[in-house]
């Protein structure tokens, strides 16, 4: 952030010395921290130049911003987690599993009100799936912080060999309880279907879920700026010994923060499960491969970061998978490579390099 | 002889395999300026970072006003009244100067007069209260470093270093706003290498050499004393 160094006056004599002036910054100068918000768009006009038609660009743009607001809900507590103790959790994914087989069971067993013609019952019935998943998977991941990470603190090989252990012990665990097979899920009634607009198809469910990303991510702003427990988290992701030493614990700070992700995994887990109205033990390692992108290329520790990073992929991924869908699969780590050589620190680094 | 509020007794601290303090012995007056003297590498920010508790000390007993913190968690130091300006700031860059003082004051909001009078001090924190600290000249978060220690009274300050790399001019700014810290009557422990600042707020005096202190007594005395300083420090302060 250099642009915006302040002049000092130069000391004219003891008392009248430290006359500090503001100067303008260029246009380029202030452009610069909200390069990355300009990137969203920027995408999304690319997309409208290369798809050929409107319509389908409409739905393909909907659609990916709804897996960003997915993957961004998934995410943000990875970023902050690593941001806060430096903790590489490779077993966030199986927060995403767990809470997608919780909330789809909660939804099974709750299947007449899923099939009612009401919305009312419907939206009960997704409330309860998403609470129970919510707090399922963040008992599970203060119980995960206790047994798996805790004993790891300030070791990143260990922590990536013994959370992708816990990893592959959860998976085993949800087909111990849940057996073997995929389980085929279909939304709520009410959240079936399309609405069409300007000729488009937008399916219902894709505009909740942005809906539900974008209130999400309002609200983690707010709670970061605004309260001083948002104050501590952020103060923490940039100087942690600094913050303890003002006489904030930390470690309390972090295992909500660890708790509140988890359970926002979990959150994503039951969104994700029912987008492909189907779910497996894995599909939280599988979706591990986004949620590291988006977080890396957002900058570690930053929650704007892994916002704009997750619109970017969600929206890369579907205007590739239809333009050119062999390439879909490279085309993220395509963005990855791009947009690190860019700012290799990630688009809004918050961490300092430790 | 005021009562000590702090005192170390024995302390060693070793960072991985290095013995960086071996046996520290030594003594902050309540109300006095103590300032931590001697050549660079001797241990004098080690000294502080082991009262924070963010060394820990092998072997020996640190005593804030009696209790003794050696096994004590760095929040708790902090609460029982210990404010810390550490050697590189610890700014907070991406937090505004509002938010960095509203994170400092730890028992509640700030209060307005505290404040104006830590505005008075240091007039560039009014004029940048809402920028990112991050965008502060280095004797800007130098001043907001300070600022944050102070807002709210502490039994003690422990600061390292407050002078390092800023221009005359500021270093006027900041010995002003430590005189008028020490005219509160605030206990300070203070690492400074600027002897000229040292001379005009110390009280009394501590020199370390080689993870020990080798001399502590009365500022007047050294300062009045070319051949001890010579001697303590290898190198003649007078005129520096």
């Amino acid at each position: 952030m250099a642009h915006a160094e302040q002049r000092e006056a130069p000391p004219a004599g003891d008392e009248v010395a430290h006359r500090p002036t503001m100067t303008r910054a260029g246009l380029t100068d202030r452009l610069a921290p909200w390069m990355p918000f300009l990137l969203v768009p920027v995408l999304a006009v690319l997309g409208w130049l290369a798809i050929p038609s409107t319509s389908s660009w409409l739905t393909l743009t909907v659609s990916g911003l709804a897996m960003g607001m997915m993957i961004f809900i998934m995410a943000s507590g990875l970023t902050l987690v690593f941001g806060l103790m430096d903790v590489i959790n490779f077993g966030h994914g199986a927060f995403v599993s767990v809470g997608a087989f919780v909330g789809v069971s909660m939804l099974l067993v709750l299947a007449n009100m899923t099939e009612a013609p009401s919305l009312m019952l419907n939206l009960l019935a997704m409330l309860a799936a998403v609470i129970a998943a919510m707090v399922a998977t963040g008992a599970l991941g203060w119980a995960f912080e206790r047994v798996i990470v805790k004993p790891v603190y300030g070791a990143h090989l260990k922590q990536i060999l013994v959370t992708m252990g816990g990893l592959i012990v959860i998976e085993q665990l949800i087909v111990v309880l849940w057996g073997p097979e995929e389980i085929y899920i279909l939304r709520p009634e009410a959240l079936q279907g399309a609405v069409t607009f300007a000729g488009a198809a937008l399916e219902k469910y894709r505009l909740v879920a942005v809906g539900i990303g974008l209130a999400l991510f309002i609200a983690m702003r707010l709670v970061l700026r605004r309260t001083k427990i948002g104050l501590i988290v952020r103060a923490g992701v940039e100087n942690g010994p600094m913050v303890e030493a003002m006489g904030y614990r930390l470690r309390r700070v972090f295992i909500g923060v660890f708790i509140a992700g988890s359970a926002l995994a979990g959150l994503g887990g039951v969104m994700w499960g029912l987008y492909q109205e189907l779910i497996t033990a894995h599909m939280g390692q599988e979706i591990m491969i986004l949620i590291f992108i988006v977080v890396i290329i957002g900058g570690l520790g930053s929650v704007e970061g892994c916002f704009i990073g997750a619109l970017l992929v969600g929206l890369m991924q579907n205007y590739v998978a239809f333009l050119e869908p062999k390439a879909a699969l490279v085309s993220n780590i395509a963005l990855m490579v791009a947009i690190l050589m860019w700012r290799p620190q990630g688009m809004i680094p918050v961490v300092k390099a430790k | 002889m005021p009562e000590p509020i702090l005192s170390l007794e024995g302390v060693f601290t070793d960072i991985a395999q290095y013995h960086v303090l071996q046996g520290v012995d030594l003594t902050v007056p309540a109300g006095e300026v103590t300032m931590l003297l001697g050549r660079n590498g001797v241990g004098k920010t080690t000294t502080l970072k082991t009262v924070m508790g963010h060394w820990r000390a092998r072997e020996g007993r640190i005593l804030l006003d009696g209790t003794d913190i050696a096994r004590t968690p760095t929040p708790d130091i902090a609460r029982m009244g210990v404010g810390y300006v550490p050697e590189d700031m610890g700014i907070f860059a991406n937090l505004s100067v509002e938010e960095n003082m509203v994170l400092a004051a730890v028992t509640g909001p700030i209060d307005p007069a505290r404040r104006d009078w830590i505005f008075s001090v240091f007039p560039p924190l009014k004029t940048f209260w809402s920028s990112a600290a991050g965008n502060l000249s280095g004797g800007q978060k130098q001043m907001l470093s300070i600022a944050r220690a102070m807002i709210e009274e502490r039994r003690l300050y422990l600061i390292d270093e407050p002078t390092k790399g800023l221009a005359p001019a500021i270093i006027s700014t900041m010995a002003r706003a430590l005189r008028e810290l020490k005219a509160q009557g605030a206990s300070i422990l203070l690492v400074e290498q600027n002897f000229s600042v040292a001379k005009a707020l110390g009280d009394g005096v501590q020199v370390m050499d080689d993870g020990r202190v080798i001399w502590s007594g009365r500022m007047a005395e050294l300062a009045g004393d070319a051949a001890l300083q010579e001697r303590l420090m290898g190198l003649s302060l007078e005129g520096a």
